[in-house]
């Protein structure tokens, strides 16, 4: 899995985009590019600007200067529902549920999007059935009766898993997933990088922003470290950990490996 | 029995079971179970108006139904898809100044002004708080909440529509029964046809929408759109409320913008039930004979209004059909010790 796509052409570019939130510099001239299929991990300390980095490119948030383009086309100044309509879904680190909705029934929102709908084959009319399916596909037990308890009912862990079944949803082309492994224990965990690696296969972009280097490092291609919104290190996971600037920016904070 | 021999058991019937699936339609018993309280409700409505006490009372009745449509539309936009609208003097404003102008100045049927007015009303309210559909909570109620007092100045400054006097004679319905079965047919229809909608997936996208706006937009779904369909099919029942008041009383004024319209209609929905669609319903058809039997008093009907709208908020927010609901599914019965 570890390789890079080389020959590739960037699906998702970066550059140099800037976002201060009263006089603080969430994100500072950072450029980067996402190339097609493969697993980007980013990293860096708390407050480093990672979430905003996933909401300017998933456009909640727009960027006081730079452009985020993807396959070519300019996706700063899009609302949200239009970058997901591309296919660049997200996952919120702060979930976001439906409360008062069982568990199964908050994927007919995304199944009802134009995009979903668009792709519905023969099955297109049963979304509950395949609302199940995609529960299924992120972890949920298929038999118990988790999918149909309300979803305010449900643990984190579910709930993380929830944010990527409602990505799934949209047979996203990019996943920006903003640490959807924090929160789960070692078993959930243990069954999400399966999914990981179907979805590698696929070739669907990732991008994971992760807390967790260890298990971050046994699916990611590559990796970028950001620390003050800006880019201090960017290669394959062993040599960004051998960096000084890199050590030094997680020094104080314990790293896992 | 003495006191001490004896204690209360209560039991939840199991809800989930009696009303999902087969098990609902497995005998005569669990359809009934099911169906009785909807049947209370249309057999009571329908009934009601070949019961109650004169003419007077009969009107009375109409306009219960007017204000069970505002609060129906209230609830459904509020409860369902978590747009606060306190516009209905709008809604009735609109929908009776269209219909009522058509009739007064062009003869134009009932059967043409109606349907105009109730869907031409509803497009002008739709577009006219387009603009504040983004708006979150508190504020897209406070501008629905101007918009009343914008339209009767703007008519009373610019004197249209002959200005305080209003329009009049405005063509009534044929006879009384037309009138007021019409309106209760319309809030039954507008009753089952709302909790019907709810549970499909459009529906299943506005309780999204109310309770995670940023997770729905995540999903690739432009919410002021999908907004825009809900307040459609809202504004469109005001506007019928708004006609119908216009035809109803034969009169179009600038007493169609006032702010019974609008309040009335929340203690309603507060008194009969959040949420329930069915429960404002009910409230409404309670709580406005209540008022016309203080009519004599003046603005004493607002008082009520507040009394019954704090009295519900603060001891029992969940209003009557939701205590019902669950009082039904519930059953209790004494046990000797
Ligand atoms: N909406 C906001 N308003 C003000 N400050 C913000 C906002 N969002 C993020 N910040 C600030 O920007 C910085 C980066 O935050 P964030 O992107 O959430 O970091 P990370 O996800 O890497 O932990 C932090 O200092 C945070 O306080
Ligand atoms: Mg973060």
């Amino acid at each position: 899995m570890k390789q890079m796509d080389d020959g590739n052409e960037a699906i998702i570019k970066i550059r140099n985009i800037r976002k201060s939130f009263g006089g603080i510099m969430a994100v500072k001239d950072l450029s980067f590019d996402l190339f097609e299929g493969e697993v980007l991990g980013v990293i860096g300390p708390n407050g480093a600007g990672k979430t905003t980095i996933a909401n300017i490119i998933s456009g909640f948030l727009k960027p006081d200067f730079g452009d985020v383009f993807f396959r070519g086309k300019k996706l700063t100044g899009l609302p949200p529902y239009r970058v997901a309509e591309l296919g660049v879904t997200r996952t919120f680190q702060v979930v976001r549920p439906y409360p008062s909705l069982k568990t199964y029934k908050s994927l007919i929102v995304p199944l009802w999007s134009p995009r979903a709908r668009r792709f519905a084959g023969s099955r297109g009319g049963d979304r509950d059935a395949v609302a199940i399916d995609l529960l299924e596909e992120v972890g949920f037990e298929r038999d118990a009766y988790v999918p149909y308890k309300l979803a305010s009912a449900l643990p984190l862990g579910y709930l993380k898993r929830l944010e990527l079944a409602r990505c799934l949803a949209l047979r996203p082309e990019v996943i920006i997933c903003d640490e959807v492994l924090s929160g789960l224990s070692m078993s959930e965990i243990a069954s999400l990088i399966p999914l990981v690696e179907r979805l590698h296969i696929k070739r669907v972009t990732l991008l994971m922003i992760e807390h967790r280097l260890r298990e971050l490092f046994s699916v990611a291609d590559r990796v970028i470290v950001v620390d003050f919104g800006t880019k201090i290190a960017e290669g394959v996971p062993e040599q960004v950990m051998e960096d000084e600037r890199v050590k030094r920016a997680y020094l104080g904070e314990e790293v896992d490996l | 029995m003495p006191a001490e021999d004896r204690r209360k058991e209560r039991l939840d019937r199991g809800i989930k079971a009696r009303t999902e699936g087969l098990y609902a339609i497995s005998s005569w018993r669990e359809i009934t179970y099911l169906l009785a309280p909807r049947a209370a409700l249309v057999l009571g409505l329908l009934i009601a108006p070949a019961v109650v006490p004169g003419l007077y009372w009969q009107r009375v009745l109409g306009l219960a139904g007017v204000y069970a449509l505002l609060a129906i539309s209230f609830d459904f936009l509020a409860e369902r898809v978590g747009l606060v609208c306190i516009g209905g003097a709008f809604m009735i404003g609109v929908g009776g100044y269209i219909s009522g102008v058509l009739n007064y100045y062009f003869h134009l049927p009932l059967a043409l002004t109606i349907p105009v007015g109730t869907f031409g009303g509803a497009l002008i309210c739709t577009l006219l708080w387009l603009p504040c559909l983004p708006l979150r909570g508190i504020y897209f109620a406070v501008v629905t909440f101007m918009f009343p007092f914008l339209a009767g100045s703007i008519i009373l400054a610019g004197g249209l529509f002959r200005g305080t006097e209003g329009l009049s004679p405005i063509a009534g319905f044929p006879n009384i029964w037309v009138g007021v079965y019409l309106i209760i047919v319309l809030v039954l229809f507008a009753v089952f046809a709302l909790r019907r909608l709810c549970g499909e997936d459009i529906g299943l996208v506005f309780a999204g929408i109310k309770d995670n706006d940023q997770a729905v937009l995540a999903s690739a779904i432009n919410i002021t759109r999908v907004k825009v369909y809900a307040l459609f099919i809202a504004t469109v029942i005001g506007c019928f409320a708004g006609t119908f008041v216009a035809h109803f009383s034969g009169f179009v004024g600038l007493s169609l913008f006032a702010i019974d319209f609008t309040i009335m209609p929340i203690a309603a929905c507060v008194m009969g039930g959040p949420g329930t669609i069915a429960g404002p319903a009910v409230g409404a058809f309670m709580l406005s004979p209540l008022s016309e039997l203080l009519r004599g008093f003046g603005q004493l009907r607002v008082v009520l209004y507040c009394l019954v709208l704090v009295g519900f908020i603060l001891y029992k927010p969940e209003g009557l059909l939701n205590w019902a609901t669950r009082r039904y599914h519930q059953f209790e019965h004494w046990v000797k010790l």
